[in-house]
């Protein structure tokens, strides 16, 4: 069980970081923006090897399948040019600006490893009942937090409508 | 290795789940057996469409090749693959291959959380009918319909055509737009069963009642969600032929095209065996409860695998039924459908559900049988409610609405002449 589950985990880490690396360098927004569905697939993969499926389930559902078709709607629509037309980086500054960031980034990872090296396998089986775990805390300790989060949401649908309909 | 081969042979208790090498087998054999029935069974529905079709229309339908037409898929598949495949000059390459696959896979990966039959006992244990019995079972279905826009929205985008991107434009403003009553309605169902695996569902369902008895504006809801989330008629706006020629696959030819056609029917599979198993018990034989219990046998396994194949076969038959019956919704009706009607009342019919669940449970009534009448009659009532609503066009204004006498009288007075009625013909 072991070596399949490392396996497994490998593969879909890797394939993870490569999508998301087409999905920073690809020029066509949409080319792009599947190379990011690739990625949230890979994570959800991930997720689901941890025992954690409800949130790998969640994370296609909103991620992949909500989120990204309507990013892809809006792209078709205003049809952003031809990917040649599109170039991102510029000027040298911003370059070495990047890198910067880059090698910070970097460094903290390397510092993260050196403290202690995550484990892949859970030791724990997970139990059969796995949406009761969120929905408990969810709906009894946090549910004043979880119901403003919904108005908050609702505002910000109204508003964005509002928005649109006085521009137009 | 020799560990292994122990692993494999080791009788375990024939309720209990097999070991890992027996587990792997029989998963091999079941995604096999399920790939193929859907695949097979895929190639025939589109004859029983076409048979359906000429029936309905009092025509014979195909008839030469083989008996009875029997082998036209066949002589369609070969067709189909030794056509050309075109490649329009200005299409996207990379995505215009990969759009019929995506709106393929998506089709055939739902099925795999859906229980097609009792489980069997061997003597590696119980095997399970089903062949990923996840305990999130219905999120993954919810997560994958989810997806199945994209082959058709990449297909009209990367086609370059405009009646391709209109057609993939109309289809995922229709799926996300039905996507939420459909996700919304099976809240019901989930509610209900207390649980969102399909076995647990199925299991509810044969304990106390079918929830089509027990939720039916919930099914009907679902039910008119699944058929648009098909592209079916009266939904097949994305594709209406005398709008946009053919919509989103417009620009597509040979197996690329059939992968479109062979998505759509999957689809359609998909959904009626999702209806089979939410609304009508999946697997379960009704008016007993002798396949539900624990002696699993073949003969079992069997029994409930016909009464699945029963089911999912009489909703194919209504998805064909429908499109040769009905017209096609106009674009602006079908919105207001899902937004107006169908999002309003699968909102409140989950509160309804909710409150009437929290009474039922503070009555101390434990489901059962008086627990699935109480449902039922509530049902009733609720279902009777909402059709007697519809019915006197309170909740949809039908799509021309006869005009008011004030109205009429209005028009008059501004010297518009009503146009010719029977009694202005002289």
């Amino acid at each position: 069980m072991g070596y399949f589950y490392q396996i497994n985990f490998y593969i879909f880490g890797l394939l993870a970081i490569a999508s998301a690396l087409a999905f920073v360098t690809r020029k066509s927004p949409v080319a792009a923006a599947l190379w990011l569905v690739n990625t949230m697939f890979c994570l959800s993969a991930l997720y689901i090897m941890m025992d954690a499926q409800f949130i790998g389930a969640i994370q296609v559902l909103v991620y992949a399948g909500a989120i990204m078709v309507v990013f892809l709607f809006v792209v078709m629509l205003l049809n952003l040019g031809h990917p040649s037309d599109i170039a991102d980086m510029r000027g040298t500054w911003g370059k070495l600006i990047a890198a910067g960031i880059g090698v910070v980034l970097l460094a903290q990872i390397l510092v993260i490893q050196r403290q202690r090296l995550p484990r892949i396998v859970p030791d724990v089986e997970a139990p059969r009942n796995v949406i009761t775990g969120i929905a408990q805390p969810l709906f009894n300790e946090y549910l004043l937090a979880f119901e403003v989060t919904s108005v908050l949401l609702l505002a910000a649908i109204v508003g964005a409508v509002l928005l649109a309909k006085r521009r137009g | 290795m020799t560990e292994l081969a122990l692993l494999a042979l080791q009788v375990t208790d024939p309720l209990r789940l097999p070991n890992l090498v027996p587990f792997m087998i029989f998963t091999v054999i079941k995604m096999i057996t399920v790939f193929t029935v859907t695949l097979v069974g895929v190639a025939l529905l589109t004859l029983a469409e076409r048979k359906i079709s000429a029936w309905i229309q009092d025509r014979h339908g195909p008839n030469r090749v083989g008996p009875g037409g029997l082998l036209q898929p066949a002589a369609d598949g070969l067709k189909n693959i030794m056509k050309e495949e075109t490649y329009p000059d200005a299409a996207y390459k990379p995505i215009f291959i990969l759009a019929p696959m995506l709106a393929f896979i998506p089709a055939l990966l739902t099925f795999a959380v859906i229980p097609f039959a009792s489980p069997i006992s061997t003597r590696w244990g119980r095997i399970d009918m089903v062949v990923a019995d996840l305990p999130i079972g219905f999120l993954y279905i919810l997560a994958l319909t989810s997806l199945g826009v994209y082959g058709i929205v990449l297909a009209g985008w990367s086609s370059n055509n405009k009646y391709s991107l209109l057609g993939g434009l109309r289809s995922s403003a229709q799926m996300v737009s039905y996507e939420i009553s459909m996700g919304l309605s099976t809240v019901a169902v989930l509610l209900v069963a207390g649980n969102v695996s399909l076995n647990e569902i199925i299991f509810q369902q044969a304990t106390t009642v079918w929830n089509f008895f027990g939720l039916t504006i919930a099914f009907f809801i679902f039910l008119v969600a699944a058929f648009a989330e098909t592209n079916r008629l009266p939904f097949d706006l994305p594709e209406a032929e005398s709008e946009l020629i053919a919509g989103y696959h417009t620009e597509y030819s040979a197996m690329k095209f059939s992968m479109f056609f062979i998505a759509e029917y999957s689809n359609m599979v998909t959904a009626s065996a999702l209806i089979a198993t939410l609304f009508f018990g999946g697997w379960d034989i009704p008016f007993t409860l002798w396949d539900n219990q624990a002696p699993w046998t073949i003969w079992k396994t069997l029994a409930t695998a016909t009464a699945f194949s029963v089911k999912v076969l009489f909703f194919l038959f209504f998805y064909m039924w429908v499109r040769w019956t009905l017209p096609r919704f106009r674009y602006d009706q079908l919105m207001s459908l899902g937004w107006k009607f169908m999002l309003p009342v699968a909102l409140v019919y989950v509160i309804v559900i909710a409150a009437l669940l929290l009474w039922l449970d503070w009555l101390g009534i434990r489901p059962g049988a008086m627990w699935g009448a109480i449902l039922g009659g509530v049902n009733v009532m609720l279902a009777a409610i909402l059709f007697v609503m519809l019915d006197h066009g309170k909740l949809i204004s039908p799509a021309s609405s006869r005009a008011q006498a004030d109205r009429l009288a209005r028009l008059r007075a501004m010297g518009v002449r009503p146009a010719l009625t029977p009694d202005s013909v002289h």
